[in-house]
């Protein structure tokens, strides 16, 4: 497992510095961690973490495999060559229909929900400088269950309308997290002890209208909550889409300011980060992530908390390492969705159960060797 | 990456002027004199509503009357009260104190999911369907998640973050695991629905005599953790060099909180918020000295869950609502209210 990941390391470095080889790449001298300078002719520079990045590409890679066998998986198994070159244009009839419309948008959904839960729980880990200050624990999901299960439970509405509910509980949980936790400026401890004190009320607020729900309703509730991807189509994937396409850059662009706010605020003020622009910014890109994620799929359980640790656990990085979860994220989901189907047969059991025993898992298994390698 | 604030903070409250002294012991006392009023009041308030005569008849004079029937039947649901809510509370101070988090509660370890898993198996594997046949599973549930979590979160060189982690992953786990059970099986989901929110309605005797020897053990030993848990609160380099054994401390502490927070939430299912919310609010006016935090929070929480039981059976009358919702909604403001009023009072 190990040389196959340093052989792997090396053969991205030698990639990474063939791209580079346009733009004139030096590579600094090895420091204790693979970093390299790449230096442009025109002056700029950008530092490459060799490994961050391998790990992205493996990541993305995963997430790709796992999407085109879990294309092909359902009632109607379809060879991933045939997926593929459906994919390209030139299936089938029959197997153009099942993978366009019914399929392809379903796994596009489950990326991009994966994706936007990785990177707003990155990015609340990072704000809140706390490993488990997850939309999860701040109450994000559990507002946009309230609104949700007002949907179901109170007005008996269809999907399309559950989904406006969360998205609507999602959104006004975090405005209100938000604005109770101002006072002269977010600080990051009382932003998460005001979100836990949301999450209780909200959780609460759950529980009351499952006690009160007929139990036809409860049980729709309970596959809500867990979190599903069966019968999503292209008009969740086109919103959820545009989003991310908006807010990842964004986000992104940001991430150098992010990653200074670590060191406290006044250190990053001091280096000419505009602390509260750059908080208000990230906070309301990841509000926005979570919200729409959730509305479109449900609170898909602890991607947001796990994807972060075992991305952070995989680049061996300190910092908020955005991209990496970002990409775990989306591997996570789509592989547990694809466990789900093998295991359980098409669309018996919600993704989100899943998700919940792999991450756990693996997240064990990896704090497990940590401890034999004698890293913390 | 954790929430930490600069040993220099904390030391000053260990040798605290004699005055501030008194004031925290008078506080403590009247918090007493509160939790009796709340006892008082739990007793009297319900469906059938009883006067302070009719109450102290039922205590000390019973003579088979049916005010004197009605004090019997919530005098167990009162103690039940008494003891889940001091436990709770003790528990949660204990695990932010050893987790050096803000957010540590019994979820926070897996006892919850623990205890859960173990219910929703009872109720779908083994068929047990009465409220005082939870008890033993819940508790070994919660018993067996406190143990992994120690052995996978780093018995040797454990530290707060790496004993969230794993008790996040196992209940992710364990979570998933319910989560399944209850869509395949809807007579259990039917069941786990009504567990979850967290309610006293479970109070018998039978019930309290199984978790009692549990309860007093735990408290005794968290109590007894004072002192050396605000050696640990300096962080590790700095106990370690004051003399303090961290390895065994943190062993107790986790004994402790799993003990506490198991046989409570097989008591009374899982009441999350008591735990988190309690220490937060008796830190902010007594500093970080656990030798004062401990008994406070014993003290304030069972307020906070028997107050919450009372008005649950005053809003909703003549049925109720359960403790474990009132709490958080009644709560979860009031919380929200201290933390932006309060200068935030740092682990």
């Amino acid at each position: 497992m190990k040389t196959a990941v340093k052989s792997d390391a090396k053969s991205a470095s030698k990639n990474a510095s063939k791209n580079a080889a346009k733009s004139e790449a030096k590579s600094a001298g090895r420091t204790g961690r693979s970093n390299r300078a790449v230096r442009t002719p025109g002056g700029l520079s950008v530092r490459l973490d060799v490994r961050a990045l391998t790990v992205v590409i493996l990541l993305l890679l995963a997430a790709l495999a796992a999407s085109v066998v879990l294309i092909g998986t359902g009632d109607f198994p379809i060879s991933a060559g045939d997926v593929l070159k459906t994919l390209a244009g030139d299936g089938n009839a029959g197997q153009e229909f099942i993978v366009n419309e019914l399929r392809l948008p379903r796994v596009l959904v489950g990326l991009l929900v994966g994706a936007s839960l990785g990177l707003g729980g990155a990015l609340f880990q990072a704000l809140s400088r706390n490993p488990l200050g997850s939309p999860d624990i701040l109450g994000l999901g559990q507002g946009a269950t309230a609104g949700a299960l007002v949907v179901i439970v109170l007005l008996s509405g269809s999907a399309t309308q559950v989904t406006v509910g969360a998205l609507a509980g999602g959104l006004a949980t975090g405005l209100a997290i938000y604005l109770l936790a101002w006072k002269r400026g977010v600080h990051g401890y009382r932003l998460v002890l005001v979100g836990i004190g949301m999450s209780a009320i909200m959780t609460a607020v759950n529980g009351y209208l499952l006690t009160k729900a007929d139990l036809v309703d409860a049980a729709r509730a309970v596959v809500w909550m867990t979190g599903s991807l069966s019968g999503r189509d292209w008009a969740q994937v086109w919103p959820l889409l545009a989003l991310c396409a908006v807010l990842v850059p964004l986000v992104l662009a940001n991430a150098r300011g992010l990653r200074m706010m670590e060191m406290g605020d006044d250190v990053s003020y001091a280096l000419g980060v505009r602390v509260e622009r750059v908080r208000l910014l990230l906070m309301l890109a990841a509000v926005l992530l979570t919200a729409a994620a959730t509305a479109a799929a449900g609170p898909v359980s602890f991607v947001a908390l796990t994807a972060p640790q075992l991305a952070r656990r995989l680049t061996r990085s300190p910092g908020p390492n955005l991209l990496p979860s970002l990409c775990m994220g989306a591997a996570l989901l789509v592989t547990a969705d694809w466990i789900s189907q093998r295991v359980f047969g098409a669309d018996q059991m919600p993704v989100g159960v899943v998700t919940g025993v792999l991450g756990g898992v693996y997240l064990l298994w990896l704090l497990v060797t940590e401890r034999k390698a004698g890293r913390i | 990456m954790l929430v930490d604030s600069p040993p220099e903070q904390r030391a000053d409250s260990v040798s605290a002027p004699p005055t501030r002294r008194a004031l925290r012991a008078v506080g403590l006392l009247v918090s007493v004199l509160i939790l009796v009023v709340v006892a008082m009041a739990s007793i009297a308030i319900g469906a059938k509503q009883l006067s302070m005569g009719e109450v102290w008849h039922g205590l000390f004079e019973s003579s088979g009357t049916y005010g004197d029937v009605v004090v019997g039947d919530r005098i167990s649901r009162t103690v039940l009260g008494l003891l889940a809510g001091a436990a709770l509370g003790l528990a949660g101070a204990v695990l932010q104190a050893l987790t050096r988090n803000p957010l540590a509660d019994p979820g926070l370890l897996g006892i919850n999911a623990g205890a859960s898993a173990a219910v929703v198996t009872a109720i779908t594997f083994f068929g047990v369907t009465s409220l005082s046949g939870y008890v033993w599973f819940a508790f070994l549930g919660a018993a067996a998640v406190g143990a992994m979590v120690w052995f996978l979160g780093g018995s040797r060189g454990a530290t707060p973050v790496r004993l969230a982690l794993a008790g996040t992953a196992i209940s992710a786990a364990l979570y998933g695991y319910l989560q399944a059970v209850m869509i395949m099986d809807n007579a259990a989901l039917n069941k786990m629905r009504f567990w979850t929110v967290g309610s006293l309605t479970s109070a018998t005797d039978s019930t309290i005599k199984q978790v009692l020897p549990f309860l007093v053990v735990g408290m005794v030993l968290a109590l007894a953790l004072a002192r050396p848990l605000n050696a640990m609160e300096m962080g590790d380099d700095t106990a370690k060099a004051l003399g303090a054994n961290l390895n065994r401390t943190r062993v107790l502490s986790m004994l402790a909180a799993t003990v506490l927070c198991g046989a409570a939430t097989a008591a009374c299912g899982p009441i999350v918020f008591v735990g988190l919310m309690v220490p937060h609010v008796v830190r902010s006016f007594t500093g970080p000295d656990l030798r004062w935090i401990l008994p406070y929070a014993a003290v304030l929480s069972p307020v906070l869950l028997l107050g919450a039981d009372v008005l649950g059976r005053i809003v909703a009358r003549p049925s109720e609502l359960q403790v474990g919702i009132v709490t958080a909604i009644l709560g979860g403001p009031v919380f929200i209210f201290l933390v932006r009023r309060r200068r935030t009072a740092q682990l």
